[in-house]
């Protein structure tokens, strides 16, 4: 029977605090840029010209297709030769999780407003409302209730995926667990918090989708 | 009439999805004031001709008019320019599905255009929604949801949130199509009273004693053409033609 000990472990919980926090900043910072990126690229593959949607399509494919570590690794490793450029891990991390997650947000965002009723466009065509005010005022609101649930469910996978910059020595959750592990020889009891924190972060966005899924069946 | 620029006008107007040639070639004047009934049977191009009215179909040639100024695409050095956002809010549309924005109260749907395309204040623009609602006689309902109306109270809010705009001509769509029986009746009361006040429609319909009684004019179309044209009591109550009495057989047996 092992011996479990967390004494050591709660005499690091300041480690811990500081990747829960990290974690926290490169998954909020990765969702916000993430949530422009998918926005121009959504626009842009809805748009009539052909090279704006061929554009987003090839940065769409590239990213959905590629594994998320490869690309930190790429970014961090490749890029800053090809470019002959330093690449701060910070720099790198943030910007590989706000591609991969803006590609992804940006077919969520796009299947929300197809879902739109075209007679939606029609009838705010027909009081006169330009494309802008017919998608910002009428379709927009109706899209956004469409993907919630979809776009809450992609979140939760990117704060997962923030466990991956580990690989480049960013002190989020995973990473500074293996430091708490290689300062208390207790990989186990160190290991065993880290899951609670991710799970005690995620458990309430997990309900949350949940809850729009619901109210969403209820109001069809 | 012949003095008077129509309200709106139609010449050599051509349309085609792809190879499907849906309009060939029609003319039409309406004058202001004028009721038109557009009847003929399903695909005989009728959406698709009124649709090309407010430019929500981009017709593939020919011209349209709205009093005397050129919408569509072919340029007339001879006749100034409208458009579409201009036209789009001086002509109205009612669609058979209602488009209600669900997401909005049924005030907010009457108000929506007002502010945000005519710039109107809140204040004004609700006063006068609520106007509306009373003459269709909605005024309770106006914080309500569409999704809580029945299919009468949301055409009756489509066509307030049409006059809202206060348009020079409206665009009806099969308003009543989408309707259970017992609720036509209300709609056609609100159209029959819009007509009575003088507004300038274009109606397609398959009610076709409504339409005998409130059109001023009755064309009838068959394949993306007009086949005849005429008074209601010319086309719907003494048709000559074998076609046309065909078609209109199928309404009273
Ligand atoms: N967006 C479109 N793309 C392709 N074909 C279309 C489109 N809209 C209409 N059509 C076709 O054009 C023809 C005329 O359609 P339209 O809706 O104008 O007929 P209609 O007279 O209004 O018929 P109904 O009484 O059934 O409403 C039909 O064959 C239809 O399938
Ligand atoms: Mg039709």
């Amino acid at each position: 029977m092992y011996n479990w000990d967390f004494y050591a472990i709660f005499q690091s919980f300041d480690l811990f605090i500081t990747g829960v926090w990290v974690t926290f900043l490169y998954t909020a910072g990765s969702i916000i840029l993430g949530i422009l990126v998918g926005l121009a690229t959504c626009f842009a593959r809805l748009s009539r010209f052909w090279w704006l949607r061929l554009i987003a399509r090839s940065y769409q494919e590239l990213f959905r297709c590629t594994p998320l570590l490869v690309q930190i690794l790429w970014a961090y490793y490749a890029l800053p030769m090809i470019l002959g450029i330093t690449i701060s891990n910070t720099m790198a991390g943030l910007l590989t999780l706000s591609l991969y997650v803006g590609s992804f947000y940006s077919e969520i965002f796009r299947g929300g407003i197809l879902a739109v009723d075209k007679g939606q466009r029609e009838a705010a065509a027909a009081i006169g409302m330009s494309g802008v005010q017919s998608m910002r005022y009428i379709i927009m609101p109706q899209a956004v209730k469409n993907m919630l649930p979809s776009f809450i469910n992609v979140s939760i996978m990117q704060l997962k995926n923030t466990s991956l910059l580990y690989v480049i020595s960013i002190a989020e959750l995973t990473y500074m667990t293996s430091v708490v592990t290689s300062e208390t020889y207790r990989p186990l009891e160190a290991y065993s918090i880290a899951a609670i924190l991710y799970f005690a972060m995620l458990f309430p966005l997990t309900q949350l989708a949940d809850h729009f899924e619901r109210r969403m069946r209820r109001s069809d | 009439m012949t003095n008077i620029t129509p309200a709106i006008s139609v010449r050599g107007l051509c349309k085609s999805f792809g190879a499907l040639k849906v309009l060939k070639d029609i003319d039409l004047d309406l004058a202001p004031g004028e009721v038109l009934g557009l009847i003929g049977p399903s695909g005989s191009g009728k959406s698709t001709l009124i649709r090309c009215l407010n430019m929500l179909e981009t017709p593939t040639d020919g011209t349209v008019l709205f009093q005397g100024r050129i919408v569509s695409p072919k340029f007339h050095a001879k006749a100034p320019a409208i458009g579409t956002g201009e036209l789009r809010r001086k002509v109205g549309m009612i669609f058979q599905h209602f488009n209600l924005f669900p997401h909005l109260t049924v005030l907010e749907n009457i108000t929506s255009g007002p502010i945000r395309v005519l710039g109107e204040g809140r204040a004004e623009a609700d006063a006068y929604a609520l106007d509306l609602l009373a003459q269709v006689g909605l005024a309770d309902k106006a914080q309500a949801y569409p999704a809580h109306l029945s299919g009468g109270q949301k055409q009756r809010v489509a066509i307030a949130r049409a006059l809202a705009m206060r348009p020079e001509v409206l665009l009806l769509d099969e308003v009543t199509s989408a309707l259970d029986p017992e609720l036509v009746g209300e709609v056609l009361e609100v159209i029959r009273r819009l007509a009575i006040g003088g507004m300038t429609m274009v109606l397609v319909t398959h009610e076709m004693s409504f339409a005998a009684d409130v059109a001023s004019r009755v064309i009838f179309m068959e394949q993306g053409k007009i086949a005849e044209e005429g008074s209601p009591d010319q086309i719907l109550r003494n048709p000559t033609s074998e076609r046309l009495r065909g078609f209109l057989s199928r309404f009273h047996g």
